[in-house]
């Protein structure tokens, strides 16, 4: 019985996958399935045949061998990825997947690494990694409890909006207190630890969109997030 | 010959520490400041040189049998025992070796070194042979990624006088034979049937990029299978049986076989193999206790690749299971890596016990993948004594990372009826 199914798309899981990003593809999968949807987990890696029908899209850090590897074939699936964005996709893209979401990379000696230019955001490589426990806190998520590590700094554009901003930590950029960017229903971010287990509301907030978009409607059941409750909780009592 | 004020001051600053009860760390400190030579000027002396073991997973438990296969070989060994594998426990534990005049009475060293340690330290001391392990996803926090750390493992290699011996199977280490100059290689490897037992982190996404026809291997281990090992070692096959618990802890012994090799050519192999098959497991590495009858085994996790190996090598079935994490420095404070290993095989007989400071990531981490969970503790003491209480007639086996590992054989050892014995 395949009852009210969910694609849910790993976008370069091979390449990309560096920060326990296969948490936040789980939690989707397991949560979508409590909520009564039958999961489809897909995965795209480099030269693969995109598939047709996609509900929810995720992705992952890299190392920089691995962001160079996937860039090429990024852009080649640009115009899908930007038409489904568009049309209120919901996406999740972490760490160096958000980076590549965005405008482009600078390299730290100058070199242009081209986004796909659906969030608009440019990174600029840093002379410090940014490395720790995060909190930040977010009008329609609450507080985003987890663990950012990088190099790159991100500014963001006019039509993108932050996801939250810094309660601790250095976010985008270390510099203006913004941490992710939101643009319609794709969410970038440097959070991992990973995102969405400690942060069910964005698990639920992507799901949501999905399900609206295929079937019409959401019908969230209970799930038991006590688990998800206490781990942020001592979380925010870890040192930086 | 190091200063003799070093060694005076030194060993005076260690006597002190050790009656305070502390570490290895402040003799090693003091040392370094006063002469930052003593080191090198030390370990200048030992006629057959360093030998040098890094890599993420393994350096302790394979250390340890490359010093006993040494010896039985009639070698004079030092190494840094403590487990202090910084530069500056090489300080201290060389405090503890070198009599007042700065001589050393070993015929060469054996140096456990955590890989960003070991670079630094091959600038000052060249090591005459190394033996790199592998390169898996550790403290990202702490070296940034793992194509850095598996740079460092290669300036460990170019460092190297005579030889290298490199892990065959893991491609990162493999691919650091292209880059050496100086030193031979050889390899130590897995037969074909056991290769699909040691997931790479790549093999766990799907990545397949083996080596097209790969190099041959001077030692493989080739089967094992009820503690009972086959090694080929130089197209020669040869059986024995081990007291070394975990595949992973097996796979280590051929490479320590392959690197005592590289070191000597004038190997009495019985004696070799006979001193392999009665070496313990380090503490901490399958190391077994018993309390209250029962035994209690410490498996340590650093790592998604060494906790999944774990997790296959030692099965669930008739054992309680405790997990303990923490998120210290030592530890990695990025809990990131939990999600990189597949819990499923607790799930039938489900973890008895949680604990640590980051105990509910790992409850959270349990309810992902459907464990039960039975009891969740942040405090380690409390906790162990739960578990302890909670299973009283049954095997226990607790999974726990490294400060926490150390706080639960603390504990441990003030329970009564403790008997250690590995």
């Amino acid at each position: 019985m395949n009852k009210k199914p969910l694609n849910i798309l790993q976008l370069y899981p091979q390449d990309m996958n560096i920060y326990g990003d296969h948490g936040n593809t789980l939690v989707i999968s397991q949560r979508a399935k409590w909520h009564g949807y039958t999961p489809n987990l897909l995965t795209y890696n480099p030269g693969d045949i995109f598939p047709d029908t996609v509900d929810i899209i995720v992705g992952g850090g890299g190392q920089d061998s691995g962001q160079d590897k996937i860039q090429e074939d990024l852009l080649s699936i640009k115009e899908r990825l930007s038409t489904l964005a568009d049309n209120g996709t919901p996406m999740l893209m972490i760490c160096g997947l958000y980076q590549l979401f965005g405008k482009f990379f600078k390299t730290q000696d100058g070199h242009i690494i081209q986004g796909i230019e659906i969030l608009d955001i440019e990174t600029h490589a840093g002379t410090e990694r940014l490395i720790g426990n995060i909190t930040t806190h977010s009008s329609q998520f609450g507080d985003i409890i987890g663990y950012e590590n990088h190099s790159g700094q991100t500014f963001l554009g006019s039509s993108v909006r932050p996801l939250a901003t810094i309660i601790k930590g250095a976010g985008n950029n270390g510099q203006d207190d913004t941490e992710g960017a939101v643009y319609k229903n794709v969410i970038g971010s440097y959070i991992h630890g990973s995102l969405l287990p400690k942060n069910p509301a964005i698990a639920d907030f992507l799901i949501e969109q999905a399900a609206i978009a295929k079937f019409g409607e959401f019908t969230p059941t209970v799930i038991d997030d006590r688990f998800a409750e206490l781990a942020r909780e001592h979380a925010l009592k870890r040192p930086r | 010959m190091p200063k003799p004020y070093t060694i005076l001051l030194g060993k005076t600053v260690r006597y002190i520490a050790r009656l305070r009860g502390g570490g290895s760390a402040l003799p090693g400190l003091f040392v370094e400041r006063i002469d930052p030579q003593f080191v090198a000027e030390t370990l200048a002396q030992l006629p057959q040189g360093v030998v040098l073991i890094s890599g993420t997973n393994g350096k302790t438990t394979t250390t340890k049998m490359v010093v006993q296969l040494l010896e039985s070989q009639g070698m004079k060994v030092f190494t840094n025992r403590t487990g202090s594998n910084f530069v500056r426990g090489v300080a201290a534990a060389l405090l503890g070796e070198v009599d007042s005049h700065g001589k050393i009475d070993a015929d060469i060293a054996v140096l456990e070194l955590d890989e960003a340690h070991a670079v630094h330290f091959v600038n000052q001391i060249k090591p005459r042979h190394s033996l790199l392990l592998n390169v898996m996803r550790d403290q990202l926090d702490r070296f940034g990624e793992i194509d850095a750390t598996a740079r460092m493992l290669e300036h460990i290699a170019k460092a190297t006088t005579d030889s290298v011996t490199l892990n065959r199977e893991d491609p990162r280490v493999a691919a650091i034979a292209e880059k050496i100059e100086t030193a031979s290689v050889n390899y130590f490897g897995l037969g074909q049937a056991l290769r699909t037992q040691f997931p790479s982190d790549d093999d766990m996404h799907g990545i397949s990029q083996k080596l097209t026809t790969p190099p041959d291997a001077d030692v493989t281990l080739s089967s094992f299978k009820d503690d009972i090992a086959t090694f080929t070692i130089d197209g020669k096959h040869i059986t024995t049986p081990l007291k070394l618990q975990g595949i992973y802890n097996i796979y280590n012994a051929a490479a320590a076989l392959a690197l005592v090799r590289s070191i000597s050519s004038d190997i009495d192999e019985p004696v070799l193999i006979s001193t392999l098959a009665a070496i313990t497991p380090a503490f901490g590495r399958g190391e077994a206790l018993v309390v209250n009858g029962h035994p209690l085994e410490l498996v340590l996790v650093k790592n998604p690749s060494g906790f999944r190996l774990g997790l296959q090598s030692f099965s669930p079935d008739g054992y309680a299971t405790m997990i303990a994490i923490n998120d210290n420095y030592a530890d990695g404070r990025d809990m990131s890596w939990l999600w990189d290993v597949d819990f499923d095989s607790l799930r039938e007989a489900g973890v008895s016990e949680l604990s640590g400071s980051r105990a509910y990531d790992m409850a959270l981490r349990m309810q992902y993948d459907e464990v039960t969970v039975s009891h969740v503790e942040t405090n380690l003491s409390t906790a162990l004594r739960h578990f302890i209480a909670a299973n009283p007639t049954i095997p226990k086996r607790i999974y726990c990372t490294y400060t926490a590992m150390m706080t639960l054989r603390r504990e441990l050892a003030k329970i009564t009826d403790v008997e250690v014995i590995s």
